[in-house]
């Protein structure tokens, strides 16, 4: 077996909370290879943003850690760079000069001037957005601004690429369209991929595997499901290709059948409860 | 049914309004006289209420003026102002006629030329205030953009500072004027001084009383930026000052310039109290001198003061409008 390009062991992320120490994930591990494409599915809350950004860096792991070729992951660094669901560009530059941000900052010293742009270039490019370079993104539609939020994070050269529901805000055409582009400029440059998503078509189409989270709170790995299907992929013809509908089978069947989201109506109850004992209390002090 | 569509026609139109109407087209010239119409009825109202009621208010100046003599105070200084220049100008074409004279005689003889010793008129007045507030605005904004920036990016400095923003906020500038002015006697003692005091004393109640909008602004735009673009600054390891250069200054420049528009309408409001108080040149010193005057024109030539304050209020705060728009990202 290759060694791990990305290592998640042992982690364990509690949150400080007035009524104590909240457990939001425990002891998850994880190994990813070079140019795997993994997503992360789970019902909302299961912490699949947490374990995003312990891998990105923006949180620390209470117990446990990361290690990306052997270095243990405890600050942000391009090297990691994310896309956020709402792209999150800066609104007063203009899509270029988003792009020029991150390449300025990273490639300051080993590209030169006429290099640096050229490289810009080919990442809007390569996201189909040069066209657009000089708009800001109050003037392009939110797919496009997520594009460049693509390109700006494919800019850096990280050695892995985190998406945070890099699709959800966006209307299904333009999903799919998105999707399609992602899958070739992953074919194209094979970066390693971390995902995350709430659409069991998206993570089944793009992904080599799925990870499927438990339920929170105490959440951890659920199930590891390999996706074994030829690329490129093709949407319509994979639609009734029965390999393709027994793997969505199997994230459907652990989202709403193994994992089906009853505890929160629980939790919701004692919650309740609790609060009218402690109003109770307050009441009788 | 062409008197419905075009009834000038009829009645014979003047050439200079059908020379204007055809520089429009019908829609445009509609939309803009839609535009005008509201307001002008509303001036037009306002100064018939003014007309009927001023006579019936009685001073011992006589009764409060109309706008029919306002507009003619109004005439009046600025006939005096042109008077005025035209005095001043002859004064100091007299010095210089003399001084070529002199230098004729004797090349190295040190001639100097005085400045006309007559009294300012309103329009330097105006002049004066306005010079005095914008000193005052800019030193307030140096002073409150750079510490709501540390404000708004320090949670810990927020807190320990709010109370005091709280309570120095309300102040009014009556109540700094003394102390402004004791302080400035003490301590700016100098021979040949670049400012009046009484200059200064203004300028720096101006500056106490408005910058408390920018501060609060600012901080609170800083410390509103968008956590997501906080977090792409953390991915990119920007350093500190490239991270408050080129995301959180533009970020919260919006919010900036709200404050800064509240700040400039604050300190001219301030100045007008400032400059009475003071008794340093200006619009302020007018008003009061007219009012100590007691003459049978004072109250019009307050009221063309009031009228004069109102309307640079309004040019400032357009200007600023102005300013903001070139400058800021959401406009």
């Amino acid at each position: 077996m290759t060694k791990a390009h990305l290592e998640l062991t042992g982690v364990e992320m509690a949150f400080e909370t007035p009524k104590g120490a909240f457990v939001a994930l425990d002891n998850l591990n994880l190994k990813i290879k070079k140019g795997e494409f993994v997503s992360l599915i789970g019902h909302s809350g299961c912490g699949k943003s947490t374990v995003l950004n312990i891998v990105a860096g923006l949180l620390q792991a209470s117990k446990g850690g990361c290690v990306l070729d052997g270095h243990e992951v405890n600050s942000p660094g391009p090297e990691r760079a994310v896309v956020f669901q709402n792209h999150a560009l800066m609104p007063w530059l203009t899509v270029y000069e988003n792009v020029e941000l991150a390449v300025q900052q990273v490639f300051r010293k080993s590209m030169a001037k006429q290099e640096r742009k050229d490289w810009i270039h080919h990442n809007l490019e390569l996201v189909n957005m040069a066209h657009a370079a000089s708009k800001r993104p109050g003037e392009i539609s939110g797919g496009m601004a997520q594009r460049v939020g693509i390109a700006r994070a494919l800019a850096m050269k990280p050695s892995v690429l985190l998406m945070d529901e890099p699709f959800g805000a966006l209307d299904a055409l333009t999903r799919a369209h998105l999707q399609d582009s992602l899958m070739e400029i992953q074919q194209e440059l094979n970066n390693t991929v971390i995902m995350i998503t709430h659409d069991v078509d998206e993570a089944v189409l793009l992904s080599d595997r799925i990870i499927m989270m438990t339920n929170g709170p105490a959440a951890t790995v659920g199930e590891d499901l390999r996706i074994e299907l030829p690329r490129p992929r093709n949407r319509v013809t994979l639609a009734d290709d029965p390999t393709y509908v027994h793997y969505r089978q199997e994230v459907l069947k652990f989202l709403y059948e193994k994992q089906r989201k009853l505890e929160n109506i629980k939790t919701r109850k004692t919650h309740s409860a609790e609060q009218e004992e402690s109003t109770a209390r307050a009441a009788g002090a | 049914m062409t008197t419905l569509t075009n009834p000038t026609s009829r009645t014979g139109t003047p050439g200079w309004l059908k020379a204007l109407a055809s520089r429009f087209t019908g829609a445009e010239l509609a939309q803009s006289g839609k535009q005008l119409l509201l307001p002008t009825i509303g001036i037009l109202i306002f100064l018939g209420f003014w007309h009927l009621a001023a006579p019936q208010v009685n001073t011992s100046l006589g009764a409060f003026p109309g706008p029919a003599q306002v507009w003619e105070q109004g005439g009046q200084l600025w006939q005096e102002h042109a008077n005025q220049r035209a005095r001043a100008d002859k004064f100091v074409t007299m010095q210089e006629e003399r001084n070529a004279r002199i230098l004729a005689d004797n090349p190295d003889a040190d001639v100097k030329i005085r400045d006309y010793p007559g009294a300012p008129t309103f329009l330097d007045q105006v002049v004066t205030s306005l010079i005095t507030v914008l000193a005052g605005f800019l030193l307030a904004t140096a002073i409150a953009v750079p510490l709501g920036i540390v404000f708004g990016l320090n949670r810990h400095f927020q807190a320990a500072v709010n109370p005091l923003i709280q309570i120095f906020k309300p102040v009014s500038p009556l109540a700094w004027l003394p102390l402004v002015t004791m302080v400035v006697s003490a301590t700016y003692v100098s021979d040949d001084p670049m400012f009046e005091k009484s200059f200064l004393t203004s300028m720096i109640t101006v500056t106490l009383c408005s910058l408390w909008p920018t501060l609060i602004n600012t901080s609170v735009g800083v410390a509103a930026v968008n956590p997501d673009l906080l977090n792409v600054s953390r991915v990119l390891r920007l350093s500190f000052s490239t991270h408050v250069r080129k995301v959180v200054l533009p970020s919260s420049v919006p919010m900036i310039f709200t404050g800064l528009r509240v700040s400039l309408g604050i300190a001219w409001m301030v100045l007008i109290a400032a400059e009475m108080l003071a008794q340093s040149p200006g619009l302020g010193k007018f008003v009061w001198d007219e009012f100590q005057n007691g003459s049978s024109q004072s109250l019009s030539r307050i009221m063309v003061a009031v009228l004069a304050i109102g309307f640079i209020g309004f040019l400032l705060d357009r200007l600023m409008l102005m300013i903001q728009k070139k400058v800021a990202w959401n406009e």
